[in-house]
């Protein structure tokens, strides 16, 4: 089947069998490998984008349901070289050992901070949930967020 | 990994794909060999780990007739193809269906609420699942359609066992129905997870109104959800929360179960009555 995806503002075509799951699609046919491909079964959020805004699993969606649908990957997050304040955070507060579930954790939370710009401490915690991490013990990854929602809300980063 | 002769990488076995663009096109193409997908939030990891091989897969994600929340003469109705994210951010549903609005927002994660629809939650059946637990508790009924006609089922009867249901494979399930709550009702949800979002091991809804109103719903206590009525008959024959909370488990099998499920049977009622 021939679909088409706008992925990152930019229009994706490609001939799919219909059980071609859209993670696949994404990277290997949009050749946008960012999303990473964990579990496939929806438990380890790795492949989490943001389908019209919000934030999916796109190894539980197969990519003909993507056709005519706008998508964000983790590479539409930086804006002209500059890294997205949550990327930065991420950096700065050391959220990330090898990688591979990152792109899931900021797929997730820039639409969560987008929605709940006022989110603190137990809410953050359990908007991170959906996402798992294997390397860092997640105390890096709350700090990053925490620092991120703070300079997303335009709070003074070094008093907050 | 296998790859398809196309040159793509797949996982779930092959079917064949249709997206109706009505109701009554898709109830044309239901039947033994057909699936529906909804959300696909319980459906495709079951395809990718090939648990399920389907040779239609009948997507209903078009069918914007089933996407609706509506307030019908004081009745709740919703669409199946409801995605829990939107009753989780209905004001209608958080203001007076409360106990809804508890229990969605304990379904998986975010991400898993954005696609996920409320008929899906309840036809999939999952005895952990939050929403049918919720909706017994609430008397809601489910309409059913098939190409011959429409039937309406409690939900109370609707489930069978683990996965299965009183659906039959050339039924859709199209709507939800929820009557307004009694005259001061309280309601409580509470449920135990290993970790937030994951499925519950157990849980408990609770409805109690002036006048003996009680409704008491087990999630995980057995191979369906259920009502709990020897608990119910308790509360509303004087009983506080703890003994109530006891008669309704009383029959669930498995100590560490039965303990689980009477502790957060006491937390719903206690909720609901506060």
């Amino acid at each position: 089947m021939r679909i088409s995806v706008e992925i990152n503002g930019r229009e994706h075509e490609g001939d799919v069998e219909p059980r071609t799951l859209l993670s696949d699609f994404i990277r290997h046919q949009a050749g946008l490998a960012g999303t990473k491909v964990g579990c496939e079964q929806g438990v380890c959020g790795a492949c989490t984008v943001q389908l019209d805004g919000q934030p999916v699993r796109s190894c539980l969606m197969l990519a003909v349901q993507a056709d005519g649908r706008k998508l964000r990957t983790v590479e539409g997050l930086s804006a002209n070289g500059e890294l997205h304040p949550l990327q930065r955070a991420f950096n700065e507060a050391h959220a990330l050992q090898c990688g591979f579930c990152t792109p899931g954790f900021l797929m997730s939370m820039e639409a969560f901070l987008r929605e709940h710009p006022e989110a603190r401490d137990e809410e953050l915690r359990e908007a991170l949930a959906g996402n798992l991490c294997r390397c860092t013990g997640y105390l890096g990854i709350i700090e990053a967020v925490e620092h991120a929602a703070r300079k997303l809300r335009g709070a003074d980063v070094q008093g907050g | 990994m296998a790859r398809a002769a196309g040159g793509g990488l797949v996982k779930p076995a092959p079917f064949e794909y249709r997206a109706p663009a009505s109701v009554d096109e898709a109830l044309e193409l239901l039947g033994l060999d057909s699936t529906v997908l909804a959300g696909g939030q319980s459906l495709l990891p079951m395809l990718n780990l090939r648990l399920a091989r389907p040779e239609v897969v009948v997507d209903i994600n078009g069918l914007a007739e089933l996407d609706h929340i509506r307030d019908e003469d004081g009745r709740l109705r919703i669409g199946a193809m409801t995605r829990q994210a939107a009753l989780e951010r209905s004001e209608l549903v958080g203001q007076r269906w409360p106990l809804l609005h508890k229990a969605v927002r304990l379904v998986g994660h975010t991400q898993i609420r954005s696609r996920g629809t409320v008929g899906g939650s309840v036809s999939h059946a999952d005895p952990a699942a939050e929403l049918p637990a919720a909706l017994i508790a609430l008397d809601a009924r489910l309409e059913l359609r098939s190409a011959e006609g429409s039937r309406w089922v409690a939900a109370s009867d609707f489930f069978l066992g683990p996965l299965y249901t009183v659906r039959e494979p050339d039924e859709l399930l199209v709507e939800i129905e929820v009557p307004a709550l009694p005259e001061g009702a309280g309601t409580g949800f509470a449920e135990h997870a290993r970790t937030h979002g994951d499925f519950a091991t157990a849980g408990a809804a609770a409805v109690v109104a002036p006048g003996g109103h009680t409704r008491i719903a087990l999630l995980g206590a057995g191979p369906v959800p259920a009502r709990a009525g020897e608990g119910e008959r308790a509360l509303a024959e004087g009983a506080n929360a703890r003994e109530a909370a006891a008669a309704a488990t009383a029959e669930v099998e498995n100590d560490y179960r039965r303990a689980l499920c009477g502790e957060l049977a006491r937390r719903a009622i206690e909720e609901a009555s506060a």
